[in-house]
């Protein structure tokens, strides 16, 4: 019965406070309209430049037979000479990993042990294509440089059919060789990327860049209205209610969640069908939202709590957001600095929201950002469990 | 004899070296009236914070109705209505918006906040702005709304800290009207001033708090009777002046008359009682009064003699 009421009061505070957001205009800016605005201005002044420079790959041969070192030398190399990508040899799968995890390339081919003998056998084999999810269009260029040659393995076979059958007599044995070609399986499929790193394109990036780097402002409005209640005199009437003190915080934390996710969700919406952004599949955007939406409430409640006006609040949030979100990715990605800076940003929820998408935007099922649902949960757990512990600070008159 | 509503005592609170309350006690009986008067800074914020359990105190109980009352808890904080000094109200939500806000806060069910919030809004005379919002609002009807969102769960106990501080003369006579018609109603009231007149026109009894220090509790004439101090008559009359001197100077309730060309001049213990047996006698001698002007020492001397120093200092 007491938990009933304290939920009540949790519910009622919440609601009173999405009625006060609701009417603050200025939260409509922060919470849509910039984000959506600065998405579309990012895209339109960086589409297009991501693939006039030289495109750096490696190309990683496990397997040293006719087959790769016709793919390495008769396809890779004529492009090279054109200039239009660089190429460096590495040892193993793993070491071209590493390079394009550190954003030294921004692809690695890699030709797994066996290749030959499978292209000769008749058998699948896979061309895997790493990628770095920051480098979107030269990943793009990659592949498409892999299915060429997949395209090539297949016109061979194709050749073949036709000598084992001999050359058609007429139009129903062209069809009938047509239909045993379109039958042989094709050599070589391309795994694009690995499990892990994926690519955004450009009007999905900042858009959700945008999104999540204006979704810290949005919530802080909320967790700052204890604040606010302090300064009106409003808190001291919360705390001679009937209800448990709790209720005031987690009213007000449900209330700045809410908003959070109302915004990002129509951002999404928004972007998708607007900007032609590609967010993937929406159950796995769902819950980086919801993630996503929890680690910025935790962080800003957190900073709040160092706070003694909602002012200084706003002023230190507003530091902490824009740092967060230059590490975390949302203007440029920062993974092509390579080495701590790189790293750096998996220590803010926004690199993590951006990998997630990225993760996502190679078709998988919703289960493959749970690592970045992950990472996000952690750091709402750790900045909640701070806040909660100095809420006592501003829940009171 | 009335039930104790608010029963509280030994209340401590201090701020780091600072002992904002010290051992302040009192009780509060149903129907009763309590002024908690003290001058800027005397501890009466701190002490009510404590009994509203806003604030958490370091020593002392308080017990609503019998129930203890803890800021931590529940229990009790819902007999109480609060009213802050300072202005508590959303100023982007409508009035209306404001009490439904504050009455589903304190348990009440869905009718009972619709009932409610209109009997209130037509007590606190908002109902035909109950639908703007409160930044639209006059002072005056915003500090009529602070004290209705009091009100409106039926409280048993009110609490009400300087509510008419700021406030334009209209305005704080209907305060204060609507808390003497509470008070008539049966509701404890504790009500915190630095205005003598207003702790003399309202309070049943008053506590003078200086310094975190409860001074002396009472009555108005009780708290009077510590100064030692009587109330003064003074009658202009028409007619033998002496005579009328000689036939009220031997009235038992009269201390000391005297005159002065047509004025008479008669200390008395309690003007209100001896008044009209002094009537009586000076008519009994023929003497007309043409007016009457009655001097009572006030708590403004009771504080200044407890404490040295005047209320407004």
């Amino acid at each position: 019965m007491r938990i009933t009421l304290a939920l009540r009061a949790v519910l009622l505070i919440a609601g009173k406070d999405l009625r006060q957001r609701l009417r603050d205009r200025s939260l409509i800016m922060v919470a849509l309209v910039l984000p959506f605005v600065l998405a579309v201005i990012f895209n339109l002044v960086f589409s297009g430049t991501d693939d006039q420079e030289i495109a750096r790959y490696a190309v990683a041969d496990e397997d040293h037979g006719p087959a790769a070192t016709r793919f390495v030398d008769d396809v890779l190399r004529p492009v090279e000479r054109q200039g239009i990508i660089a190429l460096r040899t590495v040892p193993s799968a793993d070491a071209g990993r590493r390079l394009t995890e550190q954003g030294q390339v921004a692809a690695t081919f890699v030709i797994p042990a066996g290749f030959s003998a499978a292209i000769r056998s008749g058998g699948p084999v896979t061309l895997r294509v790493i990628g770095d999810p920051d480098a979107p269009i030269k990943v793009q260029v990659a592949r498409s440089i892999a299915e060429s040659y997949a395209a090539e393995l297949t016109s061979v076979r194709l050749s073949i059919a036709v000598v084992l059958r001999g050359a058609p007599a007429n139009p129903e044995q062209a069809a009938d060789l047509a239909r045993t070609v379109r039958a042989v399986p094709t050599p070589l499929s391309i795994t694009d990327v690995s499990a892990t790193r994926r690519e955004l394109d450009i009007k999905t990036y900042f858009a959700a860049g945008m999104a999540v780097f204006f979704l810290f402002f949005t919530v802080q409005s909320g967790v700052n209205s204890l604040l606010d209640e302090r300064r009106d005199g409003t808190m001291a009437r919360l705390l001679a209610a009937p209800i448990p003190r709790w209720a005031i915080l987690w009213g007000k934390l449900a209330a700045s969640w809410a908003v959070g996710v109302v915004s990002m969700c129509v951002l999404v919406v928004a972007t998708q069908l607007i900007l032609g952004a590609r967010w993937g599949n929406p159950l796995g955007v769902g819950l980086l939202v919801v993630a996503g939406v929890l680690a910025a409430t935790g962080v800003m409640a957190v900073v709040a709590t160092m706070a003694r006006t909602a002012e200084q609040s706003g002023n230190w949030q507003a530091i902490i957001a824009i740092v967060l979100g230059m590490l975390g990715g949302v203007f440029f990605p920062v993974s092509q600095a390579g080495g701590v800076v790189g790293w750096l940003g998996y220590a803010t929820p926004h690199r993590w929201f951006m990998r997630g998408l990225a993760d996502l935007s190679g078709g998988g099922g919703a289960g493959i950002v749970l690592p970045a649902v992950a990472a996000m949960t952690a750091f709402a757990a750790v900045t909640g469990g701070v806040a909660l512990l100095r809420v006592g600070r501003m829940v009171r008159p | 004899m009335r039930d104790d509503i608010l029963r509280c005592s030994g209340l401590r609170k201090a701020f780091g070296d600072l002992v904002a309350v010290a051992g302040v006690g009192f009780t509060i009986a149903e129907g009763e009236t309590y002024g908690l008067l003290g001058p800027n800074g005397a501890g009466k914020t701190t002490t009510i914070s404590m009994i509203a359990g806003i604030l958490e105190r370091d020593d002392g109980e308080v017990l609503i109705d019998g129930h203890p009352l803890t800021p931590g808890g529940v229990r009790g904080k819902g007999l109480i209505g609060y009213v802050p000094q300072d202005l508590a109200v959303y100023p982007d939500l409508t009035g209306r918006e404001n009490l439904r806000f504050f009455a589903r806060l304190y348990g009440l069910s869905r009718a009972e906040v619709r009932d409610r919030t209109a009997e209130v809004l037509e007590i606190i005379g908002l109902t035909d702005r109950a639908g703007d919002p409160v930044k639209a609002y006059s002072g005056g009807m915003k500090r009529r709304l602070n004290i209705g969102i009091g009100l409106l769960h039926r409280p048993r106990l009110l609490v009400l800290d300087e509510p008419t501080a700021g406030v334009d003369p209209q305005s704080r006579n209907a305060i204060l009207e609507n808390v003497e018609r509470l008070a008539g109603e049966g509701i404890a009231v504790l009500y915190t001033t630095h205005y003598m007149e207003e702790a003399e026109r309202l309070c049943d009894r008053v506590g003078i708090i200086d310094l975190g220090e409860l001074r002396a509790e009472g009555t108005r004439r009780e708290l009077v009777g510590l100064v030692g101090e009587r109330d003064r008559v003074t009658l202009t009359a028409d007619g033998d002046i002496a005579a009328a001197v000689r036939a009220a100077g031997a009235l038992a309730e009269v201390r000391r008359a005297s005159a002065q060309d047509s004025r008479i001049d008669i200390v008395v213990d309690d003007a209100r009682d001896a008044l009209p047996r002094i009537f009586d006698a000076v008519a009994g001698v023929g003497v007309a009064v043409r007016s009457v002007e009655v001097a009572e020492p006030d708590l403004e001397s009771v504080f200044l003699h407890l404490t040295g120093r005047a209320l407004r200092d």
